[in-house]
């Protein structure tokens, strides 16, 4: 007998308030935070018949990584990288392993994340969860187009490997499922070969909307990644005014002679951490309009092969931890959505109704999709995707959320489920043509509907 | 689930002919909320606001009800949480009682009291209980301001009130921390059926003010809501009133 931890030994569930980094909404649940796949299967086993989801580093906006009153498992304690296959640039890592972990590791071995968004705080179970994309969708599509194979506990607590070729329904069920399919334990992720950790980058400001769609569509197909920061907040002939940003990882060529000594060099850390004493009126109207308009003049006109760091071009707010601090105690939402080629009309109402209605949003980010996957849930489709953060107390913000809803479903467009929480379950359907083939499959694999989040029971997933 | 703005999306009103509640559940279908159980004595007039929900299409489930008999709240309520979650319970049956007969009637005064108080406490309880186990959710009692000071005129519904309202607080401080929203809702003078023929007085309200302020309410976590606001104030100086003063008013 040893009084030390055993490996088997049950991590305990302590009750505690989660939410989103939004923060709104926040729920109880019981959190339980295994450390390997044994402790999973029997943290499964402990469930109440509130259910059980898993949950990564919390950077979903809403509530899909809570359960109220149910089991939570936190995955972050199944960190491990499994197998690395360096001749195929294949990696096999757990669930809770975070993109920062696998950029740390692998950018001095000459390999990115083939696909990071705004964050690299995520994990890996949440990229596949919520089928990320990041600033390459249009030439290399979202994360789980890179994911070979997923193992995962299943509601029966088998375990099974799926792979897109071998379970294509259940592969392409949990590709951007929430969670709700099974609990993912590892996967086999391929990762991008890079010369160097530098971005070269193209920088151009644009003076409104259409010269920035105009500029968009003409250079995507030159660069890998690609995305542009819009002025939301800017009126009349400046309405949508962009600073568009295009780059490619630096070849060794590009280097200058010094920095070719060491070009696989990468630093993590962050400057600074918001303190929890916000008020929650700061970002309002008048501080974002100023931000906006410094951020807007800051960019260079033009600029090209213009050398960034990883954490400037793909994750500059990174630097800046716990930034959601900012919008107070009141918190914030994201409301991102994509409106297909063709529907550019909706993209421009979009904006002109952000704009006259004065809704404060400083990281609002305009990004061409390319071509989705098979994902039944996966949020990207060909098109413009819009992405805005308000705070929850801008005035009459129910209202204009509403009004740009309406807009969005007219124009055959949708909303990303991981940053979702406030969507008329209403509009799922009609939204992603595929729920039912998800519904199906979930019937099959989880007839119980032991994976649950509060997302689920909000839209009726 | 109460979405990131905080608009609930199903409703369990205790009372289901209650118009506070009803015009609440008008204003809160017209937001987000889509399932309404209304749970009340059988009659036409609990069909009859069923319908007209359902009209403004939410899915409205009818359930029987008696706020005397507690014996069945446990039951009653857990049935309706078996079938899905419920974001709001608005506790909201109540008599008024006719304080000159029950005066004269200690067991009418007495049923005035199972009702209000000694219902409020079994029924407050079972869905104080129900929606711990979901681990989110908010509970509206509707008090009053009778509760606040006893008046003369009205204190056997005002003591009864008193006691809900006294009972509703401890226990929203009981449930802090555990994902559960208690509110107490003190209305003045609404002038609705029950307060039918009674003269109109100072600070009276609507039940469209009254279910205004519980909606606001609830969106904003509060843990009391007067209505209108001002009688916060009032009631507050009223607490104050030396006793020999307080009796003479004629209040």
């Amino acid at each position: 007998m040893s009084d030390g931890p055993s490996a088997d030994a049950r991590p305990t569930a302590r009750r505690v308030s989660l939410n989103g980094w939004g923060r709104t909404a926040p729920s109880f649940a019981d959190v339980v935070r295994p450390t390997n796949r044994d402790q999973v299967a029997s943290a499964l086993g402990q469930r109440t018949s509130r259910g059980v989801i898993a949950r990564g580093l919390g950077r979903s906006y809403g509530d899909p990584a809570q359960n109220a009153g149910g089991t939570v498992l936190d995955m972050t304690g199944l960190d491990r990288i499994l197998a690395v296959d360096l001749e195929r640039g294949l990696v096999t890592c757990e669930a809770g392993v975070s993109l920062d972990r696998l950029i740390e590791l692998f950018v001095p071995l000459g390999f990115f994340v083939p696909v990071t968004p705004g964050t690299r705080q995520v994990t890996v179970g949440g990229a596949i969860g919520a089928d990320v994309h990041g600033k390459n969708h249009h030439a290399d599509g979202s994360f789980c187009n890179h994911v070979l194979s997923i193992d995962m506990l299943m509601a029966d607590g088998t375990e099974r490997t799926i792979t897109p070729d071998g379970d294509p329904e259940l592969f392409w069920a949990t590709a951007g499922g929430m969670g709700l399919t099974g609990l993912i334990l590892s996967a086999t992720i391929r990762m991008t070969p890079i010369e160097t950790s530098l971005a070269s980058v193209d920088t151009d400001r644009t003076k409104n909307l259409d010269e920035a769609m105009a500029l968009m569509a003409e250079t995507d197909e030159k660069y890998t990644y690609t995305v542009a920061w819009l002025d939301c907040l800017a009126k009349g002939a400046n309405l949508g005014r962009c600073v568009l940003t295009c780059g490619e990882f630096a070849a060794l060529d590009d280097l200058p002679a010094k920095k070719r000594r060491d070009p696989l060099r990468f630093r993590t850390g962050s400057l600074l951490t918001v303190p929890d004493l916000v008020p929650g009126r700061l970002p309002n109207k008048l501080t974002m309009g100023l931000f906006n308009e410094l951020w807007y003049r800051k960019a260079p006109k033009h600029k090209v092969g213009q050398l960034q760091s990883i954490t400037g071009f793909f994750h500059p707010l990174d630097l800046v931890q716990e930034w959601n601090r900012v919008y107070g105690r009141t918190g914030f939402l994201q409301y991102q959505f994509v409106v297909p080629f063709g529907r550019e009309d909706g993209l421009v109402k979009a904006v002109e109704t952000i704009s006259a209605h004065g809704a404060p949003s400083s990281l609002t980010v305009l990004k061409r999709f390319g071509p989705g996957n098979a994902g039944f849930l996966s949020f990207p489709k060909p098109g413009w995707t819009l992405t805005l953060d308000f705070p929850t107390n801008t005035p009459g913000l129910a209202r204009l959320l509403k009004q740009l809803d309406e807009i969005v479903l007219t124009n055959e467009g949708r909303f990303y489920l991981a940053k979702d929480s406030r969507m008329d379950p209403a509009d799922l359907a009609r939204m992603y043509p595929r729920l039912e083939r998800f519904r199906e499959v979930r019937a099959k694999v989880d007839p119980d509907g032991i994976f649950v989040s509060d997302q689920a029971r909000r839209l009726g997933l | 689930m109460k979405d990131a703005l905080g608009a609930p999306q199903s409703l369990l009103v205790l009372g289901g002919t209650s118009e506070i509640a009803l015009t609440t559940a008008r204003a809160m279908v017209a937001e987000r909320v889509r399932r309404v159980v209304l749970a009340g004595r059988p009659s036409a007039a609990l069909d009859a606001a069923a319908e007209q929900l359902r009209g403004l299409g939410a899915t409205v489930e009818v359930v029987g009800f008696d706020a005397a008999e507690t014996d069945d709240h446990e039951k009653t309520i857990d049935e309706v949480f078996a079938a899905g979650d419920i974001d709001v319970v608005l506790l909201a049956f109540g008599v008024l009682g006719d304080q000159d007969a029950d005066e004269k009637s200690p067991a009418a005064a007495a049923r005035v009291a199972q009702v209000n108080y000694v219902g409020g406490v079994s029924a407050g309880l079972a869905a104080a209980n129900a929606l711990s186990r979901q681990g989110h959710g908010a509970l509206a009692v509707i008090s009053s301001v009778a509760g606040e000071r006893a008046r003369k005129s009205n204190f056997i519904y005002g003591s009864t009130k008193a006691g809900l309202d006294a009972f509703a607080q401890g226990l929203g401080d009981k449930l802090h921390g555990t994902g559960v929203h208690v509110m107490v809702v003190r209305p003045g003078f609404v002038r609705t059926k029950m307060t039918e023929g009674l003269p109109d007085v100072p600070l009276a309200t609507t039940p469209e003010v009254v279910a205004e302020a519980i909606v606001k309410g609830l969106r904003r976590k509060s843990s009391v809501v007067w209505v209108p606001g001002q009688f916060r104030f009032v009631m507050s100086a009223l607490r104050h009133v030396p006793r020999p003063i307080f009796r003479k008013l004629n209040i």
